[in-house]
Order: structure tokens, then sequence, then C-alpha cells
């Protein structure tokens, strides 16, 4: 078994009385599609801020290809190589694609302009058109605020932004779950074309016909715990589900 | 998200922005919401051009014109400011206290060298830049660090620098501005444009150009449109807030030691609908008040706007009073087109 790209060990998060997290695991391996599932209040999205640096573990160890390493905002997660595609999209939606993509990351213009803080809106533009070819994201207009643009394109630009800087992790929290049936199929699509480039996702999600059909592995999480990992090809809804409510218990048994 | 409604009137209306025959009326709506100050600038080319055709020897005399260029100089510094702080979604209602503060601090630390020296203009301006400047990071630290409302801060802080320059002064203006200002800046003119008026030109193109073409500007817009957005994508948004509320602040010292150089006298009163004033021409201009959406084109036209009608009513016999009427009216009509552009975009 290779090393993981990513792993968690004894994560522990309290808010409060709450206890969020409860020593949970977690692994995922290079080129791999894990989806995270659980009902609610089991603690998915508490553990994808702690592996995407915007909550910090109460305890807890965070090992990137069996490194230990610290998280305190996003941006150190950022810089190991971990995107994450918020269920809000986090887009500026009064700025254009070009714009969201590269926002905090623009490039700057050569020379004193650049030291000036212009910026080089041309090369962007042309490597966004790039990255959104590459990926098969269509954007109805480059100069146009990304307001105008349907949930589907929006949700396109945002994936998009993630993958383009992603060298690792991408994280995506419940993609599919404001989307039609087509838009979501591209979604699937899309995280296929990312698992094929090497890098690992991550997928938050509801939908099981969705994490049936994209994830290579499944990891359940219940009560802010890892109770089981399936590999998708062997499993079937009815066993997610089990694990979910706490009908199966395997902690470990696949990690 | 509410995607599934929103997304099917988008859909259709990208359709018409892209395909001009199917739906050209659509598009031309849809341009003129997505840029009001092509709407901003129309209507004032028509209203001077109303004027000049009333009365073309007096309306366009080289008198009104430099007065209506000062009038709207003064105002476009103190909207240059306000129009970085609308784009972040915030409002600063500070900027006439500051001014007024500005100058009279300016004028006293010039007036307290007892010397007309060359260097002594130049203290008072530092003076009256770096108290714009302080009240600007007091603002700044209130709203960004201390999570108030902008509104609130501003209203404070506009009491107190507007008490403290009375106190300062016992509530009577101050006279004694350097000569040599009053006749280079004040009532200067170089190849026939008032110094003022170039001050003011050279200082909203800068800025203008800062909005619009560098980082600082776009953190701005990504600001005012996402807060939250802008943080996960690594922009440090207090620093940039602070920073906004600072400039505003340096606008409104600039403006103060203007006024100084204008009257040759501090006016306390005289600056307490600047505020209003200034909020005004950004809102004209095509800024919305939710945030992310402004430009300094805009403004500068929604500065001349109620400048002009002021000058234009008094020439053709009207009494000045309909210009605060017409000019409510155009506001509630900026305010409403802002909501509609609002509506009807998705989400």
């Amino acid at each position: 078994m290779t090393t993981p790209i990513l792993s968690a060990r004894n994560i522990e998060k309290s808010f409060g009385q709450m206890r969020a997290m409860q020593g949970a695991n977690f692994d995922i391996h290079e080129g791999e599609v894990v989806a995270l599932i659980g009902d609610n209040g089991a603690g998915k999205s508490t553990l994808t801020k702690i592996l995407s640096g915007v909550l910090q573990p109460d305890s807890g160890e965070i090992y990137i290809d069996n490194t230990l390493v610290h998280f305190d905002s996003p941006l150190d997660a950022r810089a190991h190589g971990i995107e994450t595609v918020y269920q809000d999209l986090s887009l500026a939606v009064d700025l254009n694609a070009v714009q969201n993509l590269y926002l905090g990351r623009e490039i700057a213009s050569p020379g004193l302009m650049g030291r000036l803080g212009f910026l080089d809106k041309a090369l962007m533009r042309r490597k966004a058109q790039e990255s959104f070819a590459r990926l098969g994201v269509r954007v109805p207009d480059m100069r146009a605020a990304v307001a105008n643009f349907s949930g589907g394109q929006r949700q396109g630009i945002a994936v998009a932004r993630a993958l383009m800087w992603a060298k690792r992790v991408v994280f995506m929290d419940e993609p599919t779950a404001a989307l039609g049936v087509a838009q979501t199929r591209n979604v699937l699509d899309l995280i296929r074309r990312v698992r094929d480039t090497g890098v690992s996702v991550v997928l938050i999600s509801h939908s099981m016909p969705d994490v049936l059909a994209v994830s290579d592995r499944v990891t359940v999480l219940r009560h802010g715990r890892r109770v089981a990992t399936y590999t998708t090809s062997t499993v079937t809804s009815d066993e997610l589900v089990g694990a979910m409510t706490g009908a199966l218990e395997r902690e470990g048994a696949a990690a | 998200m509410t995607i599934d409604t929103a997304s099917s009137k988008s859909t259709t209306k990208d359709q018409a922005s892209m395909q001009h025959e199917v739906a050209p009326q659509k598009s031309v709506i849809r341009r003129l919401l997505d840029g009001p100050e092509l709407m901003i600038f129309g209507s004032l080319i028509i209203i001077i051009a109303i004027f000049t055709v009333m009365a073309p020897t007096a309306f366009l005399s080289g008198i009104n014109l430099r007065n209506m260029a000062i009038e709207a100089s003064m105002m476009m510094i103190l909207a240059v400011g306000m129009t970085y702080v609308i784009i972040t979604s915030g409002i600063d209602l500070s900027v006439g206290a500051v001014l007024v503060f500005s100058s009279v601090a300016s004028l006293i630390a010039m007036r307290a060298t007892g010397s007309d020296a060359p260097w002594v203009p130049v203290l008072g301006l530092a003076v009256a830049l770096a108290s714009g400047a302080f009240w600007g990071l007091v603002n700044g630290l209130l709203i960004a660090r201390a999570r108030l409302t902008p509104l609130i801060v501003t209203l404070a802080s506009m009491g107190i620098a507007l008490g403290l320059a009375r106190l300062m002064t016992g509530g009577v203006d101050l006279t004694g501005v350097p000569r040599s200002i009053v006749t280079s800046i004040g009532i200067g003119r170089i190849g026939g444009i008032p110094v003022i008026v170039l001050i003011a030109c050279v200082f909203a193109s800068v800025a203008g150009i800062a909005l619009h073409m560098t980082r600082f500007g776009l953190y701005t817009y990504a600001v005012g449109s996402n807060e939250q957005g802008a943080r996960r994508a690594g922009i440090k948004v207090d620093r940039h807030l602070i920073s906004i509320y600072v400039f505003s602040g340096v606008c409104a010292g600039l403006a103060g030691y203007l006024t100084l150089t204008r009257f040759s006298s501090t006016t306390i009163s005289g600056h307490a609908m600047d505020n209003l004033k200034a909020i005004t021409a950004v809102v004209l201009g095509g800024a919305s008040l939710f945030g992310g959406i402004g430009s300094m084109y805009g403004t500068a036209a929604g500065v001349f706007i109620p400048v002009v009608l002021a000058s234009g009513l008094i020439i053709v016999g009207l009494p000045s009073f309909w210009q605060e009427v017409a000019v409510g009216i155009v506001l509630l009509a900026a305010v409403l087109l802002d909501q509609y552009r609002r509506r009807t975009r998705s989400s």
C-alpha cells in the first residue's frame, strides 16, 4: 500500500459542549476519488474545514506524504496544493471569470508597472481560457461579471479555479447539490478528468448515486469518527446507509 | 442558492446578450443596466445641452465654467475616496467633518510657526493630510478590527472631529492662511484653468487608474463583492479596509487644505452636507451601496450633475431650490435602477 498523500489521525474538535470530531481518521492516496459521507452532524464539513485549513483541530495530526503539517489558515493548505470548492462557491460575483480564477494570485505586469500593482490582464485571460478549455468549462463571456451567469456556469468557474491550482487534493463540498441532471453529469466528468491528471478529490455528498458513480473509495463518518471505509466497486447503497446510521460498524476495515 | 429558477432566467439573458439579432432591444437595456455610467453621462450631456440652448452666453461664459469646475473639483476629491469606500460596501459620513478638522489643524500649525517661509505651506499640507489619515485610521480600525458598522462608526467620528474642530477654534473661523498658497493654488490658474481643477483632475485620474487597473483596485471590488470569499482567496481584508478608510480620510484632508487656499480662512460651518453630497455623486455615478460595483468615471459624471443643475437653474431664472428636488429624484432613480439590476441577475 502506497503512502497516503493526505491523512489525518485522531482529530478532535469541540465547539463549546458539542464534540464535532471525536478522534477521526482520514486517508486519501494519489489520483484517488474518496467520497466522504455521513448523516447531518456526522462531522463531514468540520473534517473538511480542518483539512483545508479553515478550522484548526483541538488535537490530532495531519500528514502530507507522511510529513506532519499544521494548517493555520486556508493559505497554508493551499501552499501544500490543497484547494477547496466551497458549497457557496466563494466567488466574487461582481468580478469576471478571469478575475475570480486568479483572485489572490494575480499575475503582475512585467517590470516597474508590475511593482506598482498593475496586472497582466491579457496573460491571465489567455491562461484562464486555456484552463477552461482543458477542463471543458463553458464561460459565455470572459469579460462579464460572474453574477450574470447561471448556477451551473458559476459552479464550473469555482471548480475550475480549484482544479487550476490544486497540486494534491481538491475538496468539493456538495458540488452537485444545486445542479440539474446534465450539470451534475458535467461535474462528475470533471472529477474523473481531474483524478486522471493525478490530483486526488475528496467528494462530500449526500447523493448516493453520485458517490457510487464517481468515487474509488467511500469513507463513512458518524458521531465525529470514521466508522467504515469501503471500496466503491464492492459496496452497495444499502451498506453505505447502514454504516451511516450505525447498523454496521467497521472502523479501519479497509483503511 | 436558488439556482433552478434563476438559471433559466439568466440563460435567456446570456443568449440575448450574445445573439443581438434575436433580441436587440433586450441587449441594449442589459448593456445600460450593466453600465449605468453611460446613462449618467448621457443625462449630464442632455442637461448641459438644455442650459446651453436656453442661455448660451451666460452658461458657457468663462467665469461660469470656471466656477462650476472648481465646485465640482472640491466635491470630486471627497468623492474619489467615497467611491473606494462605497465599492467595499461601506460608507463614510465623516468626510465633511474631517475636512473641517484637517483645515483647522493645518491652519493652526501654519500660524503657530509665525513665519511665512516657503516650507510653511508644505507643513500645512502635511498636517492636513496627516489629520485626515488619522481619522481614516480611527474609522478603519473600528470597522475592520472591532467589526462595527461603517454607518455608526463614521457618524460618531463625524461628530467627534467636528466638535474638536469647533473646540480648537472656539467656533469662530480662523484666518491667516499664507498669501502664497492663496494666490498660487486658491485663485491661481495655469493656462486659464484653475489650479484646484488641475489638482483634482490629476488626483482623480491617478485614483481612477489605481481602482480600475491595479491589484489594489481589484481587491477593493473583491472585498465589496464577497468579503468571505476574498478572505478565503488570501486577501488581507482587514488591512485593505483600513487602508481604504485612511485613503478616504486623506482625500478629506486634501480637500480641507484646498478650501483653506480657496477661501483664505477655515469654513467650519460650510461642510455639513458634504458627506451626503459625496455619497450622492458616487451613487449617481452608478456605484452600488451593496458594494462591488462602481467606477471613477461614473463618479466624475455624478459630481457634475448637481453642480451643473445648480448653476444652470439660476442662470435660466428658476429658483435654485429645484436643484435639490431634481438631484433627489435622480438619486432615487439611480438606487431603483441598482435594485432592479440586482434583482434581474441570477441569485
